[in-house]
């Protein structure tokens, strides 16, 4: 009788195709999600739409092209993978960078950081349905892309750094013109959180909702916030700092329960904390050049170096080897957050319910140019 | 003859086109409120500041390729946003714009219990169009339409009973009138009553935080992803038919309907002179208001979060509600 009645009502799973084209996935991520009713039992994720190939063709340019590849990753903080390549570079080449460059570096990373930020923060809302927070984020990213046209002349791809320091110095007054943006986006985290920190809804959609132990996370290979909000103190800014970090005055915010509430607001208060960077990086700012001393013709001795930064989106390492004898690297690898960050979906999706998946593939903070590459 | 058919024929072809109207204005208030709320303009190209962009939009819809799924039930795929359509409208019979019976098309002695059953038809139309385009998304939505609606119907309609206790009577028009004797709207009387069907109705027209079965981000679309042109129009209309329809019921129960400010304030009775439609479509104006900022405002719930609401928050309050007024009401 017993198999008889569950003969009649036999359930089967449904396995429901989300993306490479659907609103909610950040790009071309597909995930083809197995269902009962609602309920995410397992999901496969599928990316590779957007390889381009870049660490290859990064074998093939010399080391000054490379730059201007690296923006096409992390195409959303395009400052902090120029970032990342040049002092990987430096590295390699022991080359001494300019106080001010490294100043400068910083003020840009952290400004990319809070662009990266604003991009994040209001995608994410979109996707749990507050679309208002959406156009209030994306007003304060314009302003920073605003300030990176005045610097480099682009306002998405920069090509705004270079082995060995900064193509340019800071135009006058645009120390003010950040000073000033530092003093809106204060008041505008405010808002944010106004709009989503204490709503009702908000919690219930996020609290306990891809809930990640600091264990699980650390052998995921997780990084940046969905690490840090699994309560794992770890930030390269800190740990290994790069650039100018380690003469400035910040705090790195740590999750307790590793769920997307927290992880929502690490990334708050890391716009409040890269505000704090930026003010002191303007105030400090010394004065000298912005390009080290660098041959004409690259040619890093032979050897290989591994270096990381704290991109907005977690630790973004290149691993480097020259020959010696060429004018391009022998191997290129990047090492992407968001790639590492994606192994985390399928533990935080299975057991929770189609809706909840968007909310997490925005928690995690993926940008599908990085994942492939 | 004159009186039984050619009148309320006059009347319902005047009523269709006034909310036809009524709804395409309304999409626009609503792009332009949320445009406002998000700091943009909105419409600005079509017309001075926008405005007839209410007609460019169903001009749109109307000349767009009507598709229909290779694999779809076409029956049953015509007919869900037909039926969605229909209710909405017809729910406009027993609305009272006035006192006058020139006011309204009819007043059935049931006009509140006529509305319930009707607007619940609404929602096979969603469930229809889910089902009928036999795709995963759209069932999906169907899927949640149909738990969405078990979740508020029995909470909004323990909710009207208690105001049918207060009232005493089911006519839309005595409704209004009981106010009028009580001189006091129903709204300050029974206030839990007005936040439930207030929030049942946002449930109810698939409004936000409530608009899981036309979730973009997470169902694409939802019900209607496969539908196009002015197919997807109608079901367009329906929902911002629904959306009148729920702030007219909502101000005829609770607001007063067609009643000035302090009925019984003869001081007041200057306010008189101004047409009963008038304080009608000002108090409507301003609940469709508050729907459309809620929207801009709020994220979206959670399916089995709405359907916990339902069950366990908004039917038991419902019910001590009707308790409540019924042992008030024997007292007195």
């Amino acid at each position: 009788m017993a198999t008889e009645s569950a003969a009649m009502f036999d359930t089967d799973e449904l396995v429901l195709n989300m993306g490479p084209q659907h609103p909610s996935t950040h790009g071309v991520l597909r995930l083809v999600l197995r269902l009962d009713g609602e309920r995410v039992k397992d999901v496969d994720v599928v990316m590779g739409y957007v390889h381009r190939g870049i660490e290859k063709l990064c074998e093939n340019r010399d080391w000054t092209q490379i730059i201007l590849l690296t923006d096409r990753m992390d195409y959303v903080a395009a400052a902090t993978n120029n970032l990342g390549y040049c002092e990987t570079v430096e590295k390699l080449m022991e080359v001494e960078v300019p106080r001010r460059a490294r100043y400068i570096r910083t003020i840009l990373a952290e400004l990319q950081r809070i662009a990266s930020h604003c991009l994040w923060l209001g995608t994410h809302a979109m996707d749990i349905g507050a679309m208002t927070v959406f156009l209030y984020a994306f007003r304060e990213r314009e302003l920073i892309l605003d300030l990176f046209e005045e610097y480099c002349g682009a306002r998405l791809t920069y090509n705004a750094m270079r082995i060995g320091g900064l193509p340019l110095d800071i135009p006058s007054g645009w120390d003010d013109k950040a000073r000033a943006f530092c003093d809106i986006m204060d008041s505008k985290v405010l808002e944010y959180e106004e709009l989503l920190t204490n709503n009702r809804i908000w919690l219930e959609r996020t609290r306990g909702i891809g809930v990640i132990s600091g264990a699980d996370a650390i052998s995921l290979g997780l990084c940046g916030p969905p690490l840090r909000g699994s309560a794992v103190n770890r930030d390269v800014r800190k740990d290994e700092p790069y650039a100018a970090y380690d003469e400035f005055d910040f705090d790195i915010p740590i999750g307790t329960r590793g769920d997307t509430y927290d992880r929502y607001l690490i990334r708050l208060e890391e716009f409040r904390q890269s505000i704090r960077i930026i003010r002191q990086a303007l105030d400090g700012l010394p004065e000298g050049p912005v390009m080290g001393k660098v041959p004409r013709l690259l040619k890093p001795k032979a050897g290989e170096t591994y270096h990381a930064i704290e991109s907005p989106k977690g630790e973004l390492g290149y691993f480097i080897v020259s020959d010696g004898r060429a004018t391009n690297p022998y191997r290129f690898r990047v090492r992407p957050p968001s790639f590492c960050n994606l192994q985390g979906l399928r533990p935080l999706v299975i057991g929770h319910l189609v809706a909840d998946v968007v909310a997490l593939i925005g928690t995690i903070d993926v940008v599908l140019g990085e994942v492939d590459r | 003859m004159l009186d039984t058919v050619f009148w309320p024929l006059v009347k319902i072809v005047v009523l269709l086109n006034a909310v036809m109207v009524s709804v395409t204005f309304m999409t626009l208030l609503e792009r332009k409120v949320i445009a406002w709320a998000q700091s943009r303009l909105g419409p600005m190209r079509v017309g001075p500041y926008g405005v007839l962009q209410a007609f460019a939009d169903p001009l749109k819809l109307m000349t767009k390729e009507d598709i229909t799924p290779a694999n779809a039930d076409k029956v049953m795929f015509t007919l869900a946003p037909i039926l969605s359509l229909v209710p909405a409208f017809v729910v406009f019979a027993v609305i009272p714009f006035g006192g006058d019976p020139l006011y309204y098309v009819a007043d059935i002695n049931v006009g509140l219990l006529f509305i319930i059953s009707v607007t619940s038809i609404g929602v096979y139309g969603i469930i229809l169009a889910g089902w009928a385009s036999n795709s995963k998304y759209p069932l999906l939505a169907g899927l949640r339409a149909s738990a969405q609606l078990i979740s508020y119907e029995i909470a909004v309609t323990m909710t009207l009973v208690s105001v049918i206790l207060t009232a005493g009577t089911l006519s839309m028009v005595e409704i209004v009138e009981a106010q009028q004797e009580a001189g006091i709207w129903f709204g300050f009387i029974q206030p839990v009553a007005f936040v439930l069907v207030l929030i049942g109705g946002l449930a109810e027209t698939n409004r936000a935080p409530f608009d899981m079965p036309e979730a973009e981000q997470e169902l694409t679309g939802g019900f209607h992803t496969e539908y196009s042109g002015m197919r997807f129009g109608l079901f367009f209309l329906a929902e911002y038919a629904n959306m009148i329809v729920i702030a007219a019921v909502v101000v005829v129960l609770f607001w007063g309907g067609w009643l000035r400010p302090f009925p019984s304030v003869g001081a007041l009775a200057l306010l008189d002179y101004i047409p009963s439609w008038i304080w009608l479509f000002s108090k409507m104006f301003l609940v469709l208001y508050l729907f459309i900022w809620i929207r801009a405002t709020l994220p979206r719930y959670r399916y089995d979060q709405l359907m916990r609401i339902g069950w366990k928050v908004l039917i038991p309050i419902a019910i001590a509600n009707v308790v409540v007024t019924a042992v008030v009401k024997v007292l007195l």
